[in-house]
C-alpha cells in the first residue's frame, strides 16, 4: 500500500526511512526529536526528502531520481496534526466543507452532515474550534479528513493533547474509526500503550534510523525484554 | 464656515495610501518569509527604512525620480503631459513610502504567528494556495493586519516632511490638515492654525481609539 524509502539531512542527524506498510495500522516509535513528525511530513509533501521514493499503491508521490514530487494537494493523505489543525476562523461545519471541495458546491451540505452525524459533532456544528475540549477537536478534524477521502492516514502524536483520562476513552472509539478505513495507517508516538492497543506493526525509529517493522506482539516482548522498567510502569 | 478643503484633502490621501499598502505590506510580508536569509536581512532593511529616515530625506529621493526633470518624472511629463509632482495626488507617492513599513512590520509579526501546520492541513485537505491564504492565513491574522492598516492610515493623515516637499502647499490644492497647520502659523494666522491643531487631535484621537478596540478582543482570546 504505502511504500517510503528516503532520507533527509536534519540539523542533529539524518533521517533515514523505510516504510513497506499493508493496509492495517503501521506505527513509527520513537522519543521526542527521533524524526518521526518529520517523516509523516516527508510522505504528506509538506517536507521534501534529499532522496528517495515514496509510492502508495501504485502511484508514485515522490522520486528523487525522476523529479517527481506531486503536490500536498495532489496525494490523498490525511493528515491528524499533534495539536488537530482545526481552522479557528470556521465553525466545525465550515471545517468539515473545506475538506469537501473536491465535491460540487450543493453537495457538500448534505455530505457534511452525514459526517458529522457519524462522528457523532452534529450538536457542534456552528461552534468554533476554540471552544470544543480535545476530544471533540479530535473527531471534528477526523471527520474533516475522512471528507477529502484519503487514501492513507497519517496520525501524528494522536493523543499527546488530550489528558490520560480522556484518551483511554477515546481510544476504542479511535481504533474503530481506524478500522473502518480501508487503506493503511502510518501513526507516530511515543508512547507504548497507545501503540500496543492501537498498532498492528511496529518500527522503532532512533536518532532519525528506522529499524525493520515487527509484529505488535514481537514489539512487545522485544520492548519487555530491551526495557523492563519502561514496560512495568507503563503496563 | 473654514474652508475644509485641507481636511477633505487628508482623508482622501490616507485612505488611498492606506489601501495600497494593505496590499503591498501583505505581499512583502509574505514573500519576504520565503526568501534565503542573506536576501530577507536586505530586503528587511530596506522595507522598514523609511520608518527610521527623515521624511525629508524620503521627500528628497522621491524628488530624484519623479521630479519633471528625473527619471519617471520627465517621462510622464514627455508621454502624458503630466507633471507628478505638486498635484494633490503627489502626496500619495510620499505618504505610502513614509507608512509602508508600519503596514509591512505589523503584518510580518501577523504571519510569523500564524501556525503553519494550518496551510498544512489546507493543502494536505486539496485546498488551493489562494484559498489557503484568503480564507485561513488572512482571518487567523486579522487582528494584526486591521491595526496594520489603522496605524498606517493614522500616520497617513499627520505626514507633513515628505508631503511637503512633494505637492508643496496650495491651498485649494495640495494643502492638507498638517501643511495647513505649518502655512497659517508661518503668516501668522494663529487662530485658524489652532482650529486645524485641535481638528487634528481629534483624528488621531478617534483612530487610536479604534486601534485599541480591534486590539482588545484579541488580547483576550489568545489568553
Amino acid at each position: 500500500m504505502l511504500y517510503a524509502d528516503f532520507e533527509k539531512r536534519l540539523d542533529l542527524f539524518t533521517l533515514k526511512v523505510h516504510i513497506d506498510a499493508e493496509s492495517g495500522i503501521f506505527s513509527l516509535f520513537g522519543a521526542s526529536g527521533a524524526g518521526k513528525s518529520m517523516t509523516l511530513k516527508c510522505i504528506a509533501g509538506i517536507e521534501k526528502p534529499d532522496r528517495g521514493i515514496i509510492r502508495l499503491g501504485d502511484k508514485v508521490l515522490f522520486d528523487s531520481e525522476k523529479h517527481i514530487d506531486l503536490t500536498p494537494q495532489k496525494r490523498h493523505v490525511g493528515y491528524l496534526f499533534q495539536e488537530y489543525a482545526l481552522f479557528p476562523d470556521m465553525t466545525v461545519a465550515g471545517n468539515i466543507k473545506a475538506g469537501l471541495h473536491h465535491l460540487p458546491r450543493r453537495e457538500r451540505q448534505a455530505k457534511a452532515a452525514e459526517l458529522m452525524e457519524r462522528f457523532r459533532i452534529s450538536p457542534l456544528a456552528d461552534k468554533r474550534p476554540a471552544t470544543l475540549s480535545g476530544g471533540e477537536k479530535q473527531r471534528v478534524a477526523l471527520a474533516r479528513i475522512f471528507a477529502s477521502e484519503p487514501e492513507v492516514l497519517l496520525l501524528d502524536e494522536p493523543f499527546s493533547s488530550l489528558d490520560t483520562f480522556l484518551k483511554w476513552e477515546l481510544i476504542p472509539y479511535f481504533k474503530e474509526t481506524l478500522q473502518s478505513f480501508a487503506g493503511c495507517s502510518i501513526m507516530v508516538s511515543h508512547n507504548i500503550d497507545e501503540i500496543i492497543s492501537l498498532c498492528d506493526t511496529v518500527s522503532v525509529i532512533q536518532n532519525g534510523v528506522a529499524e525493520p517493522a515487527v509484529g505488535i506482539d514481537d514489539f512487545q516482548a522485544m520492548i519487555k525484554a530491551k526495557y523492563p522498567s519502561v514496560y512495568l510502569r507503563n503496563s | 464656515m473654514m474652508d475644509l478643503y485641507p481636511l477633505l484633502n487628508s482623508l482622501r490621501i490616507a485612505a488611498i495610501s492606506a489601501v495600497i499598502v494593505f496590499f503591498i505590506g501583505i505581499a512583502a510580508a509574505y514573500y519576504i518569509a520565503k526568501c534565503p536569509r542573506i536576501i530577507k536581512g536586505v530586503l528587511d532593511v530596506i522595507f522598514t527604512l523609511p520608518l527610521v529616515l527623515p521624511p525629508t530625506v524620503v521627500g528628497y529621493l522621491l524628488l530624484l525620480v519623479l521630479g519633471p526633470k528625473r527619471l519617471i518624472g520627465s517621462f510622464f511629463l514627455e508621454h502624458f503631459d503630466q507633471k507628478l509632482t505638486m498635484q494633490w495626488w503627489s502626496a500619495i507617492f510620499a505618504v505610502t513610502v513614509i507608512v509602508f513599513p508600519l503596514m509591512y512590520r505589523t503584518a510580518r509579526g501577523a504571519f510569523e504567528n500564524f501556525d503553519e501546520n494550518l496551510a498544512s492541513a489546507g493543502r494536505t485537505l486539496g485546498l488551493s494556495n489562494t484559498y489557503i491564504f484568503w480564507r485561513i492565513r488572512i482571518p487567523a491574522c486579522k487582528q494584526g493586519i486591521i491595526a496594520g492598516v489603522v496605524l498606517a492610515f493614522a500616520r497617513a493623515l499627520g505626514e507633513y516632511g515628505a508631503t511637503s516637499m512633494i505637492a508643496g502647499y496650495t491651498p485649494g490644492k495640495t494643502a492638507t490638515v498638517s501643511t495647513a497647520v505649518y502655512n497659517l502659523w508661518r503668516i501668522g494666522n494663529d487662530e485658524l492654525a489652532l482650529k486645524w491643531v485641535l481638528i487634528n487631535i481629534a483624528i488621531s484621537a478617534v483612530v487610536l481609539l479604534c486601534i485599541n478596540l480591534v486590539e482588545k478582543p484579541y488580547k483576550r482570546r489568545s489568553r
